[in-house]
């Protein structure tokens, strides 16, 4: 996904790089009749709004599937497994850090102070999952971990001095 | 119906208390970026200050930079505004008076006192501090940010009764009759619009902020006067983004003020940017959301909402500012010096930061994304690059000695630097988020140390640029005041 977000929004600011430069370039000559420039300008705006419109929205539906929000349905059968975590300065706290890969699991996510942010980062340092840890609420997390190894878990709400300290792990597998 | 000649408007020069805002915007943004630069030379491994000490300058940096661009945009707002209405001088040396009454306070609070909650403030953070500071402290920075509110609120209420006072409404200050009846050509300049969408927004926005700040004091005294975290993060995103936000669409006025002069083109308010200004003015307020995506406590329609207006809120900034501005510099013989290059570089700043910023708003990207670096990536693009570039080319309109007064090499340069400077800059920022390297962090893990590196060269650039930006408005101050053609008029086909 961040690789994805990376390439897009770089193909989004090379387009419009292009098009200032191209603009810078062509403004030195002056056409001293704006009116018909407008016309022509406005004509290509319409299009330029119907090519924005037909690639923004159908890829603001498009990403509104998949939320995080709910749990996504896995090939796999039996329960999910339940991890409670509740983030303390400058702890976490969990009823179990070891789970299975390819099974679902719901980590159930609170806070006993102040607010945290749960951030699960796989064995490749790669930011996968996260939810805000807040005090009187409970965040779930529906995940299903691909691969055996250990997760990283990073506080992501600032929450202190020691705030980048709040770490711990999550054994996925055979520990 | 509009007309596309372009009628001469005198270049007028600064009141006192502009430049005042001006100058005082200099020595804090300057601060502030240095304390930017340790920031992240200490996320480099460069320097040594400890995590206290990074956290104590992070809530600095933050409700720092956001206080002084908010001063910045208000000074560019008010100077082109009250050519066109009739603005209060004392309500506006009022706000800088409280402004700086403020400033102090949050300087005790985190210089003396050590509090380093962030400039976000996210309860009920401030009220437990484990030790690390006293109530007090914390009393003195959310004080400080509501007496700097109070300021704020004075002044956008003296210009909605300005606005009110000489056409007659908000709605008309918005060009409503020519947007949603026939368009006589009457609407309201862009400066109008411009600053009609910001006070409704800023009022709505400080009001909720002031709500809060003022729910929180008594917390911090009155542990037993209870606030839902949910609620109050909702509405502190909601005063933070919506405050933050306006500084652009005030600084955005000396664009609309400024490239017409240069090019001898009309910026005109039709129909679409009246419309795009009415979206803005409802999408800004709506738009909060996208801070709040992973509390899923919220209900999920109110994230949802966030997601698409981050989409919609796009549309505005490309297809209308963006564009116009594309428009009327194209084939325009423009004569392009520190302040047009400024300007129109703004608006790249502007559009080129949207980007990174929507797709952050996107649900399933944020899920993996949110407080990574990616964040300050996108908004350091469009606040330095956008905003910031927007009043350094209104301070080189001021300081210009005449309308054919060449630059140096030196302010070229240093052009060029700034831009580099800023897209190297947040360029790092947005590939440190790429490779997940968290938010807000006084230490980085090994694996993110090199881009923190590359950042903090680029930002030693960037700052070295805006040193020589400030150096010669600093200079020409003398002239700043004076009214005399500026703008250097384009060339004609014939010349």
């Amino acid at each position: 996904m961040q690789e994805t977000a990376w390439q897009v929004s770089l193909v989004l600011m090379l387009m419009i790089t292009f098009g200032v430069v191209f603009v810078a370039i062509n403004s030195g000559k002056r056409e001293e009749e704006y009116g018909p420039l407008v016309k022509r300008a406005y004509s290509f705006r319409t299009k330029l709004f119907w090519v924005v419109a037909l690639v923004f929205f159908p890829a603001m539906i498009y990403n509104l599937m998949g939320l995080p929000y709910s749990p996504k349905a896995v090939a796999s059968s039996g329960p999910a497994q339940v991890i409670n975590v509740t983030g303390h300065m400058w702890y976490w706290e969990m009823d179990r850090d070891q789970v299975e890969p390819n099974q679902p699991v719901d980590i159930r996510v609170t806070s006993a102070d102040v607010n945290h942010g749960f951030g699960i980062y796989d064995p490749d340092l790669r930011l996968i999952a996260q939810a805000q840890a807040m005090p009187g609420y409970t965040n779930v997390i529906h995940i299903t971990f691909p691969k055996e190894g250990t997760y990283r878990v990073l506080c992501m709400e600032y929450c202190g001095v020691a705030h980048h300290n709040m770490m711990t792990e999550i054994k996925v597998g055979k520990s | 119906m509009a007309t596309y000649t372009y009628t001469p408007v005198p270049d007028q020069g600064a009141k006192a208390g502009v430049l005042a805002y001006l100058v005082i915007s200099c020595v804090v943004l300057l601060l502030m970026m240095l304390f930017g630069l340790l920031m992240r030379m200490e996320q480099a491994q460069m320097i040594s200050i400890g995590a206290l000490w990074f956290y104590k300058i992070m809530t600095l940096h933050g409700a720092g930079m956001v206080g002084i661009v908010a001063l910045a945009g208000a000074a560019v707002m008010w100077h082109f505004l009250r050519q066109y209405v009739d603005l209060s001088t004392g309500i506006f040396m009022a706000n800088l008076i409280l402004f700086l009454t403020g400033v102090v306070m949050i300087l005790a609070s985190v210089l003396l006192g050590d509090f380093h909650a962030a400039w976000t403030f996210l309860f009920p953070l401030p009220s437990t501090s484990m030790g690390m500071w006293s109530p007090g402290a914390a009393a003195l920075f959310m004080g400080g940010l509501l007496v700097i509110g109070v300021g704020f609120v004075l002044l956008h209420l003296d210009i909605a009764r300005a606005i009110i006072s000489r056409y007659g409404g908000l709605g008309r200050g918005l060009g409503w009759p020519q947007l949603f009846g026939p368009d006589d050509g009457n609407a309201p300049p862009p400066a109008v619009v411009a600053s009609t969408m910001v006070t409704i927004v800023n009022l709505i926005g400080l009001v909720v902020g002031a709500s809060i700040l003022v729910m929180m004091l008594i917390n911090v005294y009155v542990p037993t006067f209870e606030i839902d975290p949910l609620l109050a993060k909702g509405m502190i995103y909601f005063f933070g983004h919506v405050f933050i936000n306006a500084v652009i669409y005030m600084a955005v006025i000396a664009v609309y003020e400024i490239l017409p002069r240069y090019t001898q083109r009309p910026w005109k308010s039709n129909k679409v940017f009246l419309a795009s200004w009415t979206a803005s003015t409802i999408m800004v307020m709506f738009i909060f959301p996208h801070h709040l995506l992973m509390d899923y406590a919220y209900p999920k329609w109110f994230l949802i909402m966030g997601h698409i207006i981050g989409y919609l809120n796009t549309f505005p900034i490309l297809i209308v500012t963006g564009y116009g501005a594309m428009m009327i510099v194209y084939r325009s013989g423009i004569r392009w010096d520190m302040c047009s290059r400024l300007l129109f570089v703004s608006l790249f700043g502007w559009a080129v930061g949207a980007m990174p910023a929507f797709i952050d708003g996107t649900i399933t990207v944020n899920y993996v994304m949110h407080n990574t670096l990616w964040v300050p990536g996108h908004f350091h693009t469009y606040l330095l690059l956008g905003m910031v570039a927007m009043v350094f080319g209104f301070m080189y309109y001021l300081g210009k000695p005449n309308e054919n007064a060449p630059d140096s090499a030196l302010d070229v340069a240093a052009f060029w630097g700034f831009v580099i400077g800023t897209m190297g800059f947040t360029m790092s920022f947005l590939y440190s988020g790429k490779i997940s390297a968290a938010r807000r962090y006084a230490e980085h893990l090994p694996e993110w140390v090199p881009y923190d590196k590359i950042a903090s060269y680029f930002a030693m650039l960037l700052i070295a640029s805006v040193l020589v930006f400030i150096f010669r408005f600093l200079t020409r101050l003398g002239l700043a005041s004076r009214d005399y053609q500026r703008a250097s008029l384009a060339r004609s086909m014939a010349t």
